[in-house]
């Protein structure tokens, strides 16, 4: 196995964090640290703000308080530089080609490095489709994909781009039981060579060196913006 | 600077590939164009008087047709997360994404301007002044058109909002556009003065429309 | 009190609770005395006769368009720079407001036109200047309602206004500029080079009576703004409470509900 970057270990270090989403408080006093070779398994129901924890951290939602560190990272920048966020979204454009739309976000993101944390060195284009098993559509309009196979083609701007956090929202939905095994095959030997795995999900994954989150609702009423207990604070008194 | 040539070239190919592409602006255009005779009468003096206003507002329409879809597919794909989070600046996501739309659909609309205008009747002075000037204001308008897209880039049908609250903005860059357009001579102060306020309407726009619009962007992910 | 305690919602509220009936009575009393000295006390033009008194309500209501604006982009500064829920409530009252005092400008400025000019509409640079600037509050207007999270509506609108103040000042210098192309600038300026003393006090009076129609009309709409949005805040939270029958048996997994 080939390994790159600086020797450094890397540590995600998470204090306090909250995060206000449509003028609700979605998370509150989230705590957590996790480093190089591991993985943090985030668990809660349904509309816990499992999702909003990842989007913060990789700053695509500005957190209300606490702080995110990356301790070991490159100083200059930020959490999400340093990170792959694999969404919902596969961020795929159906008229362009298989290769086309890899060779963008390897182009797009190099150099991707910035030391700190080991990563595994990138694969080629061909053969990070090759490992996922779609190699065989390189030339094709990724809008012929199954939608298996368009998460697939996603998962692998992972392997094309070294970063060495990951931070994976349901990683495993819309594929089958093979492309799962072969995810978490990928997703185990990121967090081996030293790689950074946060990951929201409300089934077990199987990976090494897990660490668990469990996120629980907010329920304190203070955590609405503008919630008074009720309007009688302004009609109290003398009404 | 290779991920700049790279955005660059990806959103021009996907400009033209979606929707018809350029051809779609151009012919929006020339409807626009055509549909003013029939308003104001197949009068060619009148019409070559206001020949040059026509294909101002027409170019002006055609550009905020299009606008809508600038980020909006970027952010139903999920690719505008990753644009943001790239740690690339995303000031100039936004500026080279504007480029390649213009690329791909305000120089085709500048190119097409020297044929609609034999429409309207203009002389060869006013055409060459009529291109020139939408040459130099047409960025302007996408530039200014961003600030729209990026705003209402979290709405489902956003277009027609987007076309109000551009259209007071786009104001200035049409006065000094047809001003300079009709001024009739090219070594005049009367053409001098208005394009060079279009000019600077232009830098102006560089400067604040990736602003606005990547801090519009940066409010999306929320 | 600090301003980061007027910053406080709940306390904003008791604030405007305990000055609002104040207002009120200086604003009714301003209007009256600025009416009467209007009606009353100011001299008929001899040019215009009767009609001249229109002026005594157009131009505070333009001067209120252009406040109102200025106290948008105040408050937009206030919600990009420091994040503040109310100065997105200021921000989101100021637009009606300011909307309603352009439109009153525009019908005072086109019904005192007619008599003056002829007709009720002419592309002057200042009436074109404020058909713009209504344009410019209802497209804000319609932004505020087209995105329901209001927290991501009052960033969007602050972005869109601060562009839209550096432009209402381009659009200015640039209609005056396009005005003064296509006319002869022979076209009567409504206040001539000095106005009397006998015009200028009604004026102010009626300036002043205006501005504190705005602080009421303001402070009004803020608080209805807060209300709403505390009235939001207690439907999420009724949507995010668990039955009864469930909660009691699996207290920790009560959902969070809609996001």
């Amino acid at each position: 196995m080939v390994v790159s970057g600086a020797m450094t270990q890397l540590k995600l270090v998470c204090l306090s964090v909250a995060c206000d989403r449509g003028g609700r408080r979605v998370l509150n006093h989230v705590d957590f640290e996790v480093g190089s070779g591991e993985a943090l398994i985030v668990q809660g129901p349904n509309g816990v703000g499992k999702s909003s924890l990842l989007r913060v951290i990789a700053g695509l939602v500005a957190k209300a308080n606490g702080t995110i560190e990356l301790e070991g990272g490159v100083h200059e920048r930020s959490v999400a530089e340093h990170s792959h966020y694999f969404g919902h979204l596969d961020a795929l454009k159906p008229l362009q080609s298989v290769l086309e739309n890899l060779s963008f976000w390897r182009d797009f993101f190099e150099p991707a490095v910035f030391g700190g944390g080991k990563v595994r060195e990138s694969m080629s284009e061909l053969e990070a489709l090759d490992t996922l098993g779609i190699a065989h559509t390189a030339s094709l309009p990724a809008g012929y994909l199954s939608a298996g196979q368009r998460r697939r083609l996603s998962v692998a701007r992972l392997l094309v781009v070294p970063r060495p956090i990951w931070l994976l929202d349901e990683p495993t939905s819309a594929l089958d039981k093979a492309s799962e095994d072969v995810l978490l095959e990928l997703i185990a030997e990121h967090i081996q060579v030293g790689g950074l795995v946060v990951a929201a999900t409300h089934l077990p994954l199987n990976l090494p060196n897990t660490r668990f989150l469990k996120l629980l609702p907010v329920t304190s009423e203070s955590e609405y913006m503008f919630a008074g207990t009720d309007l009688d604070d302004y009609f109290d008194e003398d009404e | 600077m290779n991920w700049m040539k790279v955005l660059f070239i990806r959103e021009y190919q996907l400009a033209n590939r979606v929707g018809g592409g350029a051809l779609i602006g151009v012919l929006f255009f020339l409807a626009v164009v055509t549909i003013f005779p029939f308003g104001v009468g197949p009068d060619m003096i009148l019409l070559s008087r206001i020949g040059a206003a026509i294909l101002w507002i027409g170019a002006l329409l055609a550009t905020l047709l299009g606008l809508d879809r600038l980020f909006q597919a970027d952010r139903e794909d999920g690719s505008l997360e990753l644009l943001v989070m790239s740690g690339r600046s995303l000031e100039l996501v936004v500026l080279i994404k504007c480029a390649a739309h213009w690329a791909a659909t305000g120089l085709p609309l500048v190119l097409a301007t020297p044929i609609l205008s034999l429409f309207v009747g203009l002389d060869f002075r006013s055409v060459v002044l009529v291109t020139l000037t939408l040459l130099v204001g047409a960025p302007a308008l996408t530039l200014v058109g961003a600030v729209g897209a990026g705003v209402t880039v979290s709405m489902r049908r956003g277009g027609v909002l987007l076309s109000i609250l551009v259209i007071p903005l786009a104001i200035p860059i049409l006065i000094f556009g047809v001003s300079a357009a009709t001024a009739g001579a090219i070594d005049s102060n009367n053409f001098f003065v208005p394009f060079l306020f279009l000019c600077a309407l232009t830098l102006f726009g560089l400067v604040v429309g990736p602003l606005a619009a990547a801090a519009a962007l940066r409010v999306s992910g929320d | 009190m600090t301003l980061y305690d007027l910053a406080n919602p709940t306390r904003f509220l008791k604030l405007v609770k305990a000055v609002l009936p104040w207002i009120i009575v200086a604003t009714v009393a301003a209007f009256a005395v600025g009416l009467y000295f209007a009606f009353f006390v100011a001299p008929e033009d001899y040019q215009q006769g009767q009609t001249v008194r229109i002026m005594f309500v157009h131009v505070p209501a333009a001067q209120l368009a252009l406040m109102c604006y200025a106290m948008m982009a105040l408050s937009s500064i206030g919600s990009l720079v420091w994040k503040h829920p109310l100065a997105d409530v200021s921000a989101k009252a100021s637009a009606p407001i300011g909307a309603a005092f352009t439109f009153l400008a525009l019908f005072s400025g086109a019904v005192w036109g007619k008599p003056m000019w002829g007709t009720f509409w002419v592309w002057d640079a200042r009436l074109t200047s404020f058909l713009v600037l209504l344009i410019m509050y209802l497209g804000i207007i319609a932004l505020w309602k087209a995105i329901e999270d209001p927290i991501k509506a009052a960033k969007v609108n602050a972005i869109i206004t601060l562009v839209g103040m550096i432009n209402v000042i381009i659009i200015k210098f640039s209609v005056e500029w396009w005005n003064t192309l296509h006319q002869p600038p022979s076209i009567i300026r409504a206040d001539g080079p000095a106005i009397h003393s006998s015009i200028l006090i009604p004026l102010g009076l009626m300036a002043l009576a205006f501005v504190l129609l705005f602080v009421t009309l303001h402070l009004m709409s803020m608080r209805n703004e807060i209300m709403r949005r505390r009235i939001r805040a207690m439907r999420m939270r009724a949507a995010s409470v668990a039955p009864a029958a469930s909660s009691s048996t699996v207290t920790k997994a009560a959902p969070a509900g809609a996001r």
